[in-house]
Protein backbone atom coordinates (compact mmCIF):
# COMPACT_ATOMS: atom_id res chain seq x y z
CA UNK A 1 0.00 0.00 0.00
CA UNK A 2 2.77 2.39 0.92
CA UNK A 3 4.57 1.52 -2.29
CA UNK A 4 1.40 2.25 -4.22
CA UNK A 5 0.95 5.63 -2.54
CA UNK A 6 4.56 6.69 -2.89
CA UNK A 7 4.85 5.73 -6.54
CA UNK A 8 1.48 7.28 -7.39
CA UNK A 9 2.68 10.49 -5.71
CA UNK A 10 5.89 10.37 -7.72
CA UNK A 11 3.87 9.79 -10.86
CA UNK A 12 1.72 12.83 -10.14
CA UNK A 13 4.79 14.95 -9.38
CA UNK A 14 6.07 14.10 -12.84
CA UNK A 15 2.76 14.94 -14.54
CA UNK A 16 3.77 18.57 -15.26
CA UNK A 17 6.99 17.22 -16.81
CA UNK A 18 4.95 14.94 -19.06
CA UNK A 19 2.53 17.77 -19.94
CA UNK A 20 5.47 20.00 -20.79
CA UNK A 21 6.92 17.40 -23.09
CA UNK A 22 3.47 16.89 -24.56
CA UNK A 23 3.56 20.54 -25.59
CA UNK A 24 7.09 20.51 -27.02
CA UNK A 25 7.26 16.98 -28.43
CA UNK A 26 3.66 16.39 -29.50
CA UNK A 27 2.24 19.84 -30.20
CA UNK A 28 5.47 21.23 -31.68
CA UNK A 29 6.95 17.91 -32.79
CA UNK A 30 10.33 19.09 -31.52
CA UNK A 31 12.38 17.06 -29.09
CA UNK A 32 13.29 19.91 -26.79
CA UNK A 33 16.50 19.15 -24.91
CA UNK A 34 15.96 22.19 -22.69
CA UNK A 35 13.83 19.72 -20.70
CA UNK A 36 16.69 18.41 -18.52
CA UNK A 37 17.91 21.95 -17.90
CA UNK A 38 14.56 23.49 -17.08
CA UNK A 39 13.72 20.60 -14.73
CA UNK A 40 17.02 21.29 -12.97
CA UNK A 41 16.48 25.02 -12.79
CA UNK A 42 13.09 24.40 -11.19
CA UNK A 43 14.84 22.31 -8.54
CA UNK A 44 17.57 24.90 -7.99
CA UNK A 45 15.37 27.98 -7.82
CA UNK A 46 12.81 26.50 -5.47
CA UNK A 47 15.55 25.18 -3.16
CA UNK A 48 17.46 28.45 -3.08
CA UNK A 49 14.28 30.39 -2.30
CA UNK A 50 13.02 27.97 0.35
CA UNK A 51 16.26 28.08 2.35
CA UNK A 52 15.94 31.86 2.30
CA UNK A 53 12.53 31.59 3.89
CA UNK A 54 10.37 32.43 0.88
CA UNK A 55 6.88 30.91 1.09
CA UNK A 56 6.59 27.57 -0.72
CA UNK A 57 3.84 28.74 -3.06
CA UNK A 58 5.86 31.76 -4.22
CA UNK A 59 9.05 29.72 -4.46
CA UNK A 60 7.33 27.05 -6.57
CA UNK A 61 5.82 29.65 -8.90
CA UNK A 62 9.18 31.38 -9.32
CA UNK A 63 10.79 28.00 -10.03
CA UNK A 64 8.27 27.47 -12.81
CA UNK A 65 8.90 30.98 -14.11
CA UNK A 66 12.61 30.18 -14.37
CA UNK A 67 11.61 27.30 -16.63
CA UNK A 68 9.43 29.61 -18.75
CA UNK A 69 12.44 31.85 -19.20
CA UNK A 70 14.71 28.94 -20.11
CA UNK A 71 12.25 27.68 -22.70
CA UNK A 72 11.77 31.13 -24.17
CA UNK A 73 15.55 31.50 -24.49
CA UNK A 74 15.77 28.22 -26.39
CA UNK A 75 12.88 29.39 -28.54
CA UNK A 76 14.56 32.70 -29.31
CA UNK A 77 17.92 31.08 -30.09
CA UNK A 78 16.16 28.59 -32.34
CA UNK A 79 13.84 30.93 -34.23
CA UNK A 80 15.75 34.22 -34.32
CA UNK A 81 19.31 32.94 -34.76
CA UNK A 82 18.30 29.90 -36.82
CA UNK A 83 20.12 27.47 -34.54
CA UNK A 84 18.77 23.90 -34.81
CA UNK A 85 16.23 23.00 -32.13
CA UNK A 86 18.37 20.22 -30.65
CA UNK A 87 21.48 22.39 -30.38
CA UNK A 88 19.51 25.33 -29.00
CA UNK A 89 18.14 23.09 -26.25
CA UNK A 90 21.55 21.64 -25.41
CA UNK A 91 23.06 25.13 -25.25
CA UNK A 92 20.41 26.32 -22.80
CA UNK A 93 20.70 23.17 -20.69
CA UNK A 94 24.49 23.43 -20.51
CA UNK A 95 24.35 27.08 -19.53
CA UNK A 96 21.71 26.30 -16.92
CA UNK A 97 24.04 23.84 -15.20
CA UNK A 98 26.26 26.75 -14.18
CA UNK A 99 23.25 28.89 -13.35
CA UNK A 100 21.96 26.16 -11.05
CA UNK A 101 25.31 25.88 -9.26
CA UNK A 102 25.33 29.64 -8.66
CA UNK A 103 21.71 29.71 -7.54
CA UNK A 104 22.12 26.78 -5.15
CA UNK A 105 25.61 27.78 -4.06
CA UNK A 106 26.80 24.21 -4.69
CA UNK A 107 25.65 20.85 -5.99
CA UNK A 108 23.49 19.93 -3.00
CA UNK A 109 21.00 21.78 -0.84
CA UNK A 110 19.13 20.02 1.98
CA UNK A 111 15.56 21.17 2.47
CA UNK A 112 14.73 19.06 5.54
CA UNK A 113 14.39 22.08 7.81
CA UNK A 114 12.68 24.47 5.42
CA UNK A 115 9.01 24.97 4.77
CA UNK A 116 7.68 23.24 1.63
CA UNK A 117 4.50 22.50 -0.29
CA UNK A 118 4.66 18.92 0.98
CA UNK A 119 4.75 20.03 4.61
CA UNK A 120 1.99 22.50 3.82
CA UNK A 121 -0.10 19.67 2.39
CA UNK A 122 0.51 17.54 5.47
CA UNK A 123 -0.54 20.40 7.75
CA UNK A 124 -3.65 21.22 5.75
CA UNK A 125 -4.56 17.53 5.68
CA UNK A 126 -4.29 17.33 9.46
CA UNK A 127 -5.90 20.60 10.41
CA UNK A 128 -8.59 21.13 7.78
CA UNK A 129 -9.55 17.60 6.88
CA UNK A 130 -8.62 15.87 10.13
CA UNK A 131 -6.45 13.19 8.57
CA UNK A 132 -4.81 11.34 11.50
CA UNK A 133 -1.04 10.87 11.83
CA UNK A 134 -1.28 7.25 10.78
CA UNK A 135 -4.20 5.23 9.56
CA UNK A 136 -4.76 1.69 8.45
CA UNK A 137 -5.83 0.90 4.89
CA UNK A 138 -6.33 -2.72 3.85
CA UNK A 139 -4.32 -3.91 6.82
CA UNK A 140 -1.24 -1.75 6.30
CA UNK A 141 -0.50 1.36 8.28
CA UNK A 142 -0.13 4.46 6.16
CA UNK A 143 1.05 7.90 7.21
CA UNK A 144 -1.61 10.57 6.95
CA UNK A 145 0.95 13.00 5.63
CA UNK A 146 1.69 10.89 2.59
CA UNK A 147 -2.02 10.67 1.79
CA UNK A 148 -2.33 14.45 2.04
CA UNK A 149 0.66 14.88 -0.26
CA UNK A 150 -0.87 12.42 -2.74
CA UNK A 151 -4.11 14.39 -2.70
CA UNK A 152 -2.38 17.71 -3.23
CA UNK A 153 -0.29 16.42 -6.12
CA UNK A 154 -3.38 14.79 -7.59
CA UNK A 155 -5.37 18.00 -7.50
CA UNK A 156 -2.44 19.94 -8.94
CA UNK A 157 -1.77 17.42 -11.74
CA UNK A 158 -5.42 17.14 -12.78
CA UNK A 159 -5.88 20.91 -12.56
CA UNK A 160 -2.90 21.52 -14.81
CA UNK A 161 -4.01 18.87 -17.29
CA UNK A 162 -7.48 20.39 -17.43
CA UNK A 163 -6.08 23.89 -17.83
CA UNK A 164 -3.81 22.76 -20.66
CA UNK A 165 -6.68 20.99 -22.42
CA UNK A 166 -8.85 24.10 -22.20
CA UNK A 167 -5.98 26.33 -23.30
CA UNK A 168 -5.23 24.24 -26.40
CA UNK A 169 -8.89 24.66 -27.34
CA UNK A 170 -8.70 28.45 -27.40
CA UNK A 171 -7.86 30.59 -30.42
CA UNK A 172 -4.32 31.03 -29.10
CA UNK A 173 -3.89 27.34 -28.26
CA UNK A 174 -5.20 26.33 -31.67
CA UNK A 175 -2.76 28.74 -33.32
CA UNK A 176 0.06 26.99 -31.42
CA UNK A 177 -1.11 23.57 -32.59
CA UNK A 178 -1.29 24.79 -36.17
CA UNK A 179 2.21 26.28 -35.90
CA UNK A 180 3.48 22.91 -34.68
CA UNK A 181 1.52 20.80 -37.13
CA UNK A 182 2.07 22.77 -40.34
CA UNK A 183 4.10 25.99 -40.13
CA UNK A 184 3.46 26.90 -43.79
CA UNK A 185 -0.27 26.67 -43.31
CA UNK A 186 0.00 28.63 -40.05
CA UNK A 187 1.83 31.48 -41.75
CA UNK A 188 -0.73 31.50 -44.55
CA UNK A 189 -3.46 32.18 -41.98
CA UNK A 190 -1.35 35.01 -40.48
CA UNK A 191 0.00 33.17 -37.46
CA UNK A 192 3.43 34.36 -36.29
CA UNK A 193 5.04 30.92 -36.11
CA UNK A 194 8.28 32.11 -34.50
CA UNK A 195 6.41 33.81 -31.70
CA UNK A 196 4.25 30.72 -31.21
CA UNK A 197 7.39 28.56 -30.88
CA UNK A 198 8.89 30.90 -28.29
CA UNK A 199 5.67 31.07 -26.27
CA UNK A 200 5.11 27.33 -26.65
CA UNK A 201 8.58 26.35 -25.49
CA UNK A 202 8.21 28.81 -22.61
CA UNK A 203 4.95 27.17 -21.59
CA UNK A 204 6.38 23.65 -21.94
CA UNK A 205 9.45 24.39 -19.86
CA UNK A 206 7.41 26.23 -17.25
CA UNK A 207 5.51 22.99 -16.68
CA UNK A 208 8.75 21.03 -16.64
CA UNK A 209 10.43 23.32 -14.10
CA UNK A 210 7.32 23.06 -11.94
CA UNK A 211 7.86 19.31 -11.83
CA UNK A 212 11.42 19.89 -10.68
CA UNK A 213 10.26 22.28 -7.99
CA UNK A 214 7.74 19.72 -6.71
CA UNK A 215 10.26 16.89 -6.73
CA UNK A 216 12.82 18.81 -4.66
CA UNK A 217 10.17 19.60 -2.05
CA UNK A 218 8.97 16.02 -1.96
CA UNK A 219 12.46 14.57 -1.62
CA UNK A 220 13.49 17.16 0.96
CA UNK A 221 16.68 18.08 -0.85
CA UNK A 222 17.92 19.56 -4.08
CA UNK A 223 20.66 18.08 -6.20
CA UNK A 224 22.29 19.44 -9.33
CA UNK A 225 21.74 16.07 -11.07
CA UNK A 226 17.99 15.85 -10.52
CA UNK A 227 17.11 17.00 -14.02
CA UNK A 228 19.37 14.51 -15.73
CA UNK A 229 17.45 12.24 -18.06
CA UNK A 230 14.14 14.04 -17.54
CA UNK A 231 13.49 14.21 -21.27
CA UNK A 232 13.82 10.45 -21.79
CA UNK A 233 11.64 9.69 -18.77
CA UNK A 234 9.00 12.06 -20.10
CA UNK A 235 9.06 10.52 -23.58
CA UNK A 236 8.55 7.10 -21.98
CA UNK A 237 5.64 8.51 -19.98
CA UNK A 238 3.99 9.91 -23.09
CA UNK A 239 4.29 6.55 -24.81
CA UNK A 240 2.69 4.70 -21.90
CA UNK A 241 -0.15 7.21 -21.87
CA UNK A 242 -0.73 6.98 -25.61
CA UNK A 243 -0.70 3.19 -25.48
CA UNK A 244 -3.37 3.29 -22.76
CA UNK A 245 -5.62 6.10 -23.98
CA UNK A 246 -4.83 6.78 -27.64
CA UNK A 247 -4.42 10.20 -29.23
CA UNK A 248 -7.95 11.30 -29.94
CA UNK A 249 -9.72 13.43 -28.95
CA UNK A 250 -7.32 15.92 -27.39
CA UNK A 251 -8.83 15.70 -23.89
CA UNK A 252 -8.44 11.94 -23.84
CA UNK A 253 -4.86 12.22 -25.09
CA UNK A 254 -3.95 14.60 -22.26
CA UNK A 255 -5.78 12.45 -19.70
CA UNK A 256 -3.59 9.64 -21.00
CA UNK A 257 -0.49 11.72 -20.30
CA UNK A 258 -1.55 12.02 -16.65
CA UNK A 259 -2.38 8.33 -16.40
CA UNK A 260 0.80 7.38 -18.23
CA UNK A 261 2.94 9.26 -15.75
CA UNK A 262 1.38 7.44 -12.79
CA UNK A 263 1.37 4.03 -14.44
CA UNK A 264 4.98 4.46 -15.49
CA UNK A 265 6.05 5.10 -11.88
CA UNK A 266 4.05 2.12 -10.69
CA UNK A 267 5.76 -0.06 -13.27
CA UNK A 268 9.17 1.18 -12.17
CA UNK A 269 8.30 0.55 -8.50
CA UNK A 270 7.16 -2.97 -9.34
CA UNK A 271 10.30 -3.60 -11.35
CA UNK A 272 12.47 -2.54 -8.42
CA UNK A 273 10.44 -4.65 -6.06
CA UNK A 274 10.91 -7.59 -8.41
CA UNK A 275 14.65 -7.18 -8.00
CA UNK A 276 15.72 -4.59 -10.58
CA UNK A 277 18.71 -2.62 -9.36
CA UNK A 278 17.71 1.08 -8.97
CA UNK A 279 20.88 2.10 -10.80
CA UNK A 280 19.53 0.38 -13.90
CA UNK A 281 16.39 2.53 -14.03
CA UNK A 282 17.60 4.98 -16.67
CA UNK A 283 18.97 2.15 -18.80
CA UNK A 284 15.67 0.31 -18.61
CA UNK A 285 13.73 3.49 -19.43
CA UNK A 286 15.93 4.14 -22.45
CA UNK A 287 15.57 0.60 -23.72
CA UNK A 288 11.81 0.92 -23.28
CA UNK A 289 11.66 4.13 -25.33
CA UNK A 290 13.90 2.68 -28.00
CA UNK A 291 11.75 -0.45 -28.20
CA UNK A 292 8.54 1.52 -28.58
CA UNK A 293 10.15 3.67 -31.27
CA UNK A 294 11.66 0.73 -33.14
CA UNK A 295 8.80 -1.78 -33.10
CA UNK A 296 6.56 0.07 -35.59
CA UNK A 297 9.58 0.50 -37.85
CA UNK A 298 10.35 -3.23 -37.71
CA UNK A 299 6.77 -4.25 -38.39
CA UNK A 300 6.66 -1.88 -41.36
CA UNK A 301 9.86 -3.37 -42.69
CA UNK A 302 8.52 -6.89 -42.15
CA UNK A 303 5.32 -6.01 -43.99
CA UNK A 304 7.33 -4.54 -46.86
CA UNK A 305 9.38 -7.71 -47.06
CA UNK A 306 6.23 -9.83 -46.99
CA UNK A 307 4.68 -7.74 -49.75
CA UNK A 308 7.90 -7.85 -51.73
CA UNK A 309 8.09 -11.65 -51.65
CA UNK A 310 4.37 -11.82 -52.43
CA UNK A 311 4.95 -9.77 -55.53
CA UNK A 312 7.74 -12.10 -56.57
CA UNK A 313 5.46 -15.11 -56.25
CA UNK A 314 2.84 -13.40 -58.36
CA UNK B 1 -10.76 51.62 -51.71
CA UNK B 2 -7.84 52.05 -54.11
CA UNK B 3 -8.46 50.75 -57.60
CA UNK B 4 -5.10 48.97 -57.72
CA UNK B 5 -5.06 45.96 -55.38
CA UNK B 6 -1.47 44.91 -56.05
CA UNK B 7 1.47 46.84 -57.42
CA UNK B 8 4.98 45.56 -58.07
CA UNK B 9 7.78 47.94 -58.98
CA UNK B 10 11.01 46.50 -60.43
CA UNK B 11 10.78 43.37 -58.27
CA UNK B 12 13.68 40.95 -58.64
CA UNK B 13 14.24 37.69 -56.84
CA UNK B 14 17.73 36.28 -57.19
CA UNK B 15 18.74 32.96 -55.63
CA UNK B 16 22.39 32.34 -54.71
CA UNK B 17 23.47 35.80 -55.88
CA UNK B 18 27.10 36.29 -56.95
CA UNK B 19 27.78 32.56 -57.15
CA UNK B 20 28.04 30.32 -60.20
CA UNK B 21 24.59 28.96 -59.25
CA UNK B 22 22.95 32.37 -59.47
CA UNK B 23 19.34 32.09 -60.58
CA UNK B 24 17.41 35.18 -61.56
CA UNK B 25 13.91 33.88 -60.75
CA UNK B 26 12.31 37.30 -61.19
CA UNK B 27 13.94 40.01 -63.26
CA UNK B 28 12.69 43.55 -62.59
CA UNK B 29 9.00 42.74 -62.80
CA UNK B 30 6.50 45.62 -62.91
CA UNK B 31 2.87 44.71 -62.45
CA UNK B 32 -0.43 46.27 -61.42
CA UNK B 33 -3.56 44.29 -60.71
CA UNK B 34 -6.87 46.12 -60.85
CA UNK B 35 -9.33 45.45 -58.06
CA UNK B 36 -11.63 42.57 -58.89
CA UNK B 37 -9.55 41.34 -61.83
CA UNK B 38 -8.74 37.67 -62.42
CA UNK B 39 -5.22 37.33 -63.78
CA UNK B 40 -3.65 34.12 -65.05
CA UNK B 41 0.08 33.51 -65.15
CA UNK B 42 1.37 31.08 -67.77
CA UNK B 43 4.92 30.00 -68.52
CA UNK B 44 7.28 27.07 -68.68
CA UNK B 45 8.72 25.30 -65.68
CA UNK B 46 11.32 27.56 -64.15
CA UNK B 47 9.98 30.67 -65.85
CA UNK B 48 9.37 32.32 -62.47
CA UNK B 49 5.61 31.85 -62.07
CA UNK B 50 5.78 30.33 -58.63
CA UNK B 51 8.58 32.70 -57.62
CA UNK B 52 6.26 35.56 -58.51
CA UNK B 53 3.57 34.25 -56.17
CA UNK B 54 6.06 33.37 -53.43
CA UNK B 55 7.63 36.82 -53.62
CA UNK B 56 4.25 38.53 -53.38
CA UNK B 57 3.26 36.32 -50.44
CA UNK B 58 6.60 36.94 -48.73
CA UNK B 59 7.48 33.25 -48.37
CA UNK B 60 10.54 33.40 -50.62
CA UNK B 61 12.73 35.70 -48.59
CA UNK B 62 13.66 39.29 -49.36
CA UNK B 63 13.43 40.52 -52.90
CA UNK B 64 14.56 43.82 -54.36
CA UNK B 65 12.05 46.34 -55.67
CA UNK B 66 8.86 47.41 -53.97
CA UNK B 67 5.49 45.78 -53.38
CA UNK B 68 2.19 47.45 -52.46
CA UNK B 69 -1.09 45.85 -51.42
CA UNK B 70 -4.04 48.25 -51.24
CA UNK B 71 -1.65 51.21 -51.40
CA UNK B 72 0.26 49.97 -48.33
CA UNK B 73 3.86 49.18 -48.98
CA UNK B 74 4.43 45.62 -47.75
CA UNK B 75 7.95 45.12 -49.08
CA UNK B 76 9.39 44.69 -45.58
CA UNK B 77 6.45 42.80 -44.09
CA UNK B 78 7.09 39.16 -43.11
CA UNK B 79 4.93 36.46 -44.65
CA UNK B 80 2.50 36.11 -41.73
CA UNK B 81 1.81 39.85 -41.75
CA UNK B 82 1.14 39.95 -45.48
CA UNK B 83 -1.17 36.98 -44.96
CA UNK B 84 -3.60 39.36 -43.26
CA UNK B 85 -4.26 40.73 -46.76
CA UNK B 86 -3.54 37.65 -48.85
CA UNK B 87 -5.47 34.41 -49.21
CA UNK B 88 -3.36 31.61 -50.62
CA UNK B 89 -3.94 28.15 -52.06
CA UNK B 90 -0.87 26.01 -52.70
CA UNK B 91 -0.27 23.37 -55.35
CA UNK B 92 0.11 20.59 -52.79
CA UNK B 93 -3.21 20.01 -51.01
CA UNK B 94 -1.24 19.03 -47.90
CA UNK B 95 0.40 22.45 -47.58
CA UNK B 96 -2.68 24.56 -47.05
CA UNK B 97 -4.22 22.60 -44.19
CA UNK B 98 -3.00 21.23 -40.84
CA UNK B 99 -3.43 17.46 -41.22
CA UNK B 100 -3.75 16.56 -37.54
CA UNK B 101 -6.37 19.20 -36.80
CA UNK B 102 -10.05 18.69 -37.52
CA UNK B 103 -11.96 20.26 -40.41
CA UNK B 104 -13.62 22.62 -37.93
CA UNK B 105 -10.31 23.62 -36.35
CA UNK B 106 -8.70 24.32 -39.72
CA UNK B 107 -11.61 26.49 -40.83
CA UNK B 108 -11.66 28.38 -37.52
CA UNK B 109 -7.96 29.06 -37.85
CA UNK B 110 -8.62 30.52 -41.28
CA UNK B 111 -11.59 32.54 -40.02
CA UNK B 112 -9.22 34.30 -37.57
CA UNK B 113 -6.80 35.32 -40.33
CA UNK B 114 -5.79 38.91 -39.68
CA UNK B 115 -7.67 38.94 -36.37
CA UNK B 116 -6.41 38.56 -32.82
CA UNK B 117 -6.05 35.17 -31.21
CA UNK B 118 -6.48 35.07 -27.45
CA UNK B 119 -8.23 32.91 -24.94
CA UNK B 120 -11.64 32.65 -26.57
CA UNK B 121 -12.83 29.10 -27.06
CA UNK B 122 -11.92 28.29 -30.66
CA UNK B 123 -14.59 25.78 -31.70
CA UNK B 124 -17.60 27.18 -29.87
CA UNK B 125 -21.16 25.99 -30.69
CA UNK B 126 -22.15 29.17 -32.53
CA UNK B 127 -18.97 29.19 -34.61
CA UNK B 128 -19.50 25.52 -35.41
CA UNK B 129 -23.03 26.20 -36.64
CA UNK B 130 -21.77 28.93 -38.93
CA UNK B 131 -19.13 26.54 -40.28
CA UNK B 132 -21.65 23.83 -40.98
CA UNK B 133 -23.47 26.12 -43.42
CA UNK B 134 -20.24 27.21 -45.10
CA UNK B 135 -19.04 23.64 -45.57
CA UNK B 136 -22.45 22.43 -46.72
CA UNK B 137 -22.11 24.74 -49.74
CA UNK B 138 -19.37 22.44 -51.04
CA UNK B 139 -21.87 19.64 -51.48
CA UNK B 140 -19.32 17.08 -50.33
CA UNK B 141 -21.14 15.99 -47.18
CA UNK B 142 -18.28 17.27 -45.05
CA UNK B 143 -20.62 19.32 -42.84
CA UNK B 144 -21.34 16.14 -40.87
CA UNK B 145 -17.65 15.33 -40.43
CA UNK B 146 -16.42 18.56 -38.90
CA UNK B 147 -14.53 16.69 -36.17
CA UNK B 148 -12.66 14.51 -38.67
CA UNK B 149 -8.93 15.23 -38.90
CA UNK B 150 -8.44 16.98 -42.22
CA UNK B 151 -5.58 14.59 -43.03
CA UNK B 152 -8.13 11.79 -43.52
CA UNK B 153 -9.74 13.57 -46.49
CA UNK B 154 -8.85 13.22 -50.17
CA UNK B 155 -6.64 15.79 -51.89
CA UNK B 156 -9.65 17.24 -53.72
CA UNK B 157 -11.63 17.66 -50.53
CA UNK B 158 -8.67 19.25 -48.78
CA UNK B 159 -8.07 21.62 -51.67
CA UNK B 160 -11.74 22.61 -51.79
CA UNK B 161 -11.57 23.39 -48.06
CA UNK B 162 -8.36 25.35 -48.61
CA UNK B 163 -10.12 27.53 -51.20
CA UNK B 164 -12.83 28.20 -48.61
CA UNK B 165 -10.19 28.89 -45.95
CA UNK B 166 -8.28 31.34 -48.15
CA UNK B 167 -11.43 33.36 -48.79
CA UNK B 168 -13.27 33.15 -45.44
CA UNK B 169 -11.82 36.50 -44.48
CA UNK B 170 -12.08 38.73 -47.56
CA UNK B 171 -8.54 38.90 -49.00
CA UNK B 172 -7.18 41.93 -50.80
CA UNK B 173 -5.49 39.43 -53.08
CA UNK B 174 -6.10 35.74 -53.68
CA UNK B 175 -3.06 33.74 -54.82
CA UNK B 176 -3.67 30.37 -56.50
CA UNK B 177 -0.49 28.44 -57.24
CA UNK B 178 -1.44 25.68 -59.69
CA UNK B 179 -3.96 24.65 -57.10
CA UNK B 180 -5.56 21.95 -59.19
CA UNK B 181 -2.40 20.47 -60.72
CA UNK B 182 -2.07 17.70 -58.14
CA UNK B 183 -5.72 16.60 -58.39
CA UNK B 184 -7.49 14.03 -60.54
CA UNK B 185 -9.55 15.60 -63.37
CA UNK B 186 -12.88 15.29 -61.57
CA UNK B 187 -11.65 16.85 -58.33
CA UNK B 188 -9.82 19.51 -60.33
CA UNK B 189 -13.07 20.42 -62.07
CA UNK B 190 -14.87 20.65 -58.70
CA UNK B 191 -12.18 22.89 -57.28
CA UNK B 192 -12.14 25.11 -60.38
CA UNK B 193 -15.89 25.55 -60.21
CA UNK B 194 -15.70 26.36 -56.51
CA UNK B 195 -12.91 28.85 -57.18
CA UNK B 196 -14.98 30.55 -59.84
CA UNK B 197 -17.94 30.75 -57.46
CA UNK B 198 -16.11 32.27 -54.51
CA UNK B 199 -14.12 34.68 -56.67
CA UNK B 200 -17.24 35.95 -58.41
CA UNK B 201 -19.28 36.11 -55.21
CA UNK B 202 -16.60 38.06 -53.37
CA UNK B 203 -15.43 40.13 -56.33
CA UNK B 204 -11.92 39.01 -55.40
CA UNK B 205 -8.71 40.19 -57.01
CA UNK B 206 -7.06 36.95 -58.06
CA UNK B 207 -3.65 35.95 -59.38
CA UNK B 208 -3.51 32.35 -60.53
CA UNK B 209 -0.68 30.24 -61.89
CA UNK B 210 -1.83 27.36 -64.05
CA UNK B 211 -0.60 24.90 -66.61
CA UNK B 212 -4.03 24.53 -68.14
CA UNK B 213 -4.90 26.73 -71.10
CA UNK B 214 -8.51 25.67 -70.69
CA UNK B 215 -8.57 27.11 -67.19
CA UNK B 216 -6.75 30.20 -68.42
CA UNK B 217 -9.34 31.16 -71.04
CA UNK B 218 -12.24 30.08 -68.87
CA UNK B 219 -11.33 31.92 -65.70
CA UNK B 220 -8.99 34.73 -66.58
CA UNK B 221 -9.78 38.19 -67.81
CA UNK B 222 -6.10 38.89 -68.20
CA UNK B 223 -3.27 36.53 -69.10
CA UNK B 224 0.41 37.09 -68.31
CA UNK B 225 3.07 34.97 -69.96
CA UNK B 226 6.35 34.61 -68.13
CA UNK B 227 9.70 33.56 -69.48
CA UNK B 228 13.05 33.59 -67.69
CA UNK B 229 11.77 35.69 -64.83
CA UNK B 230 10.19 38.37 -67.01
CA UNK B 231 6.64 39.14 -68.03
CA UNK B 232 6.91 38.81 -71.82
CA UNK B 233 3.22 39.08 -72.68
CA UNK B 234 0.34 40.86 -71.03
CA UNK B 235 -3.03 40.12 -72.61
CA UNK B 236 -5.64 42.31 -71.02
CA UNK B 237 -9.38 41.87 -71.29
CA UNK B 238 -9.09 38.33 -72.50
CA UNK B 239 -12.68 37.56 -71.71
CA UNK B 240 -14.01 40.43 -73.83
CA UNK B 241 -11.88 39.35 -76.78
CA UNK B 242 -12.98 35.74 -76.38
CA UNK B 243 -9.44 34.49 -76.53
CA UNK B 244 -9.21 30.79 -77.33
CA UNK B 245 -6.68 28.15 -76.40
CA UNK B 246 -5.49 28.22 -80.02
CA UNK B 247 -4.78 31.94 -79.74
CA UNK B 248 -2.62 31.27 -76.71
CA UNK B 249 -0.77 28.48 -78.47
CA UNK B 250 -0.16 30.77 -81.42
CA UNK B 251 1.23 33.31 -79.02
CA UNK B 252 3.75 30.84 -77.75
CA UNK B 253 4.83 30.24 -81.33
CA UNK B 254 5.10 33.96 -81.99
CA UNK B 255 7.21 34.30 -78.89
CA UNK B 256 9.55 31.78 -80.37
CA UNK B 257 9.75 33.65 -83.67
CA UNK B 258 10.24 36.86 -81.83
CA UNK B 259 13.34 35.23 -80.39
CA UNK B 260 12.07 35.83 -76.91
CA UNK B 261 11.73 32.12 -76.30
CA UNK B 262 14.40 29.77 -77.50
CA UNK B 263 13.55 26.66 -79.44
CA UNK B 264 13.74 24.29 -76.50
CA UNK B 265 11.53 26.45 -74.32
CA UNK B 266 8.89 26.60 -77.04
CA UNK B 267 9.07 22.85 -77.36
CA UNK B 268 8.61 22.51 -73.63
CA UNK B 269 5.61 24.79 -73.75
CA UNK B 270 4.08 22.74 -76.49
CA UNK B 271 4.69 19.51 -74.60
CA UNK B 272 3.23 20.95 -71.44
CA UNK B 273 0.13 22.43 -72.96
CA UNK B 274 -0.77 20.38 -75.99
Amino acid sequence: MNLLISSATMGLIFVPLALGLFVSYRVYQTLDLTTDGSFGVGVAVVAALLVRGVSPVTATLLGAMAGVLAGAITGIVHTQFRVGALLAGVLTTTALYSVDLFVMGGGNLPLANTESLVKLAERIGQQRFGIPETLTILGTSVSGGSLATLAMMGVLACGLALALTLFLGTDLGLAMRAAGNNPRMAKAVSIDVDRMVIVGLGLANGFIALSGALLAQHEGFANIQMGFGAVVTAVATLMVGEALFGKRPLGRWIAGVVAGSVVFRLLLALAIRAGLHPNALKLVTTVFVLTVLVIPELTRAARRRAMGSGAQHA
Amino acid sequence: MPEIALRLEAVSQVFHPDTPNEVRALDRVDLELARGSFTIVLGTNGSGKSSLLGTIAGSLGPATGRIWLDDQEVTRWPEQRRARLIGRVFQDPFTGTAADLSIAENLILASRRGGSRWLRRAVSPDRRDALRDTVARLGMGLENRLETPIGMLSGGQRQALTVLMATMVHPTLLLLDEHTAALDPRSAEQVVRLTQEVVTAGGLTTLMVTHSLTQAVRLGDRVLIMHRGRLVHDLAEVRGQRLTEDDLLQLFDQLQWGDRLDESAAEMLRQTYV
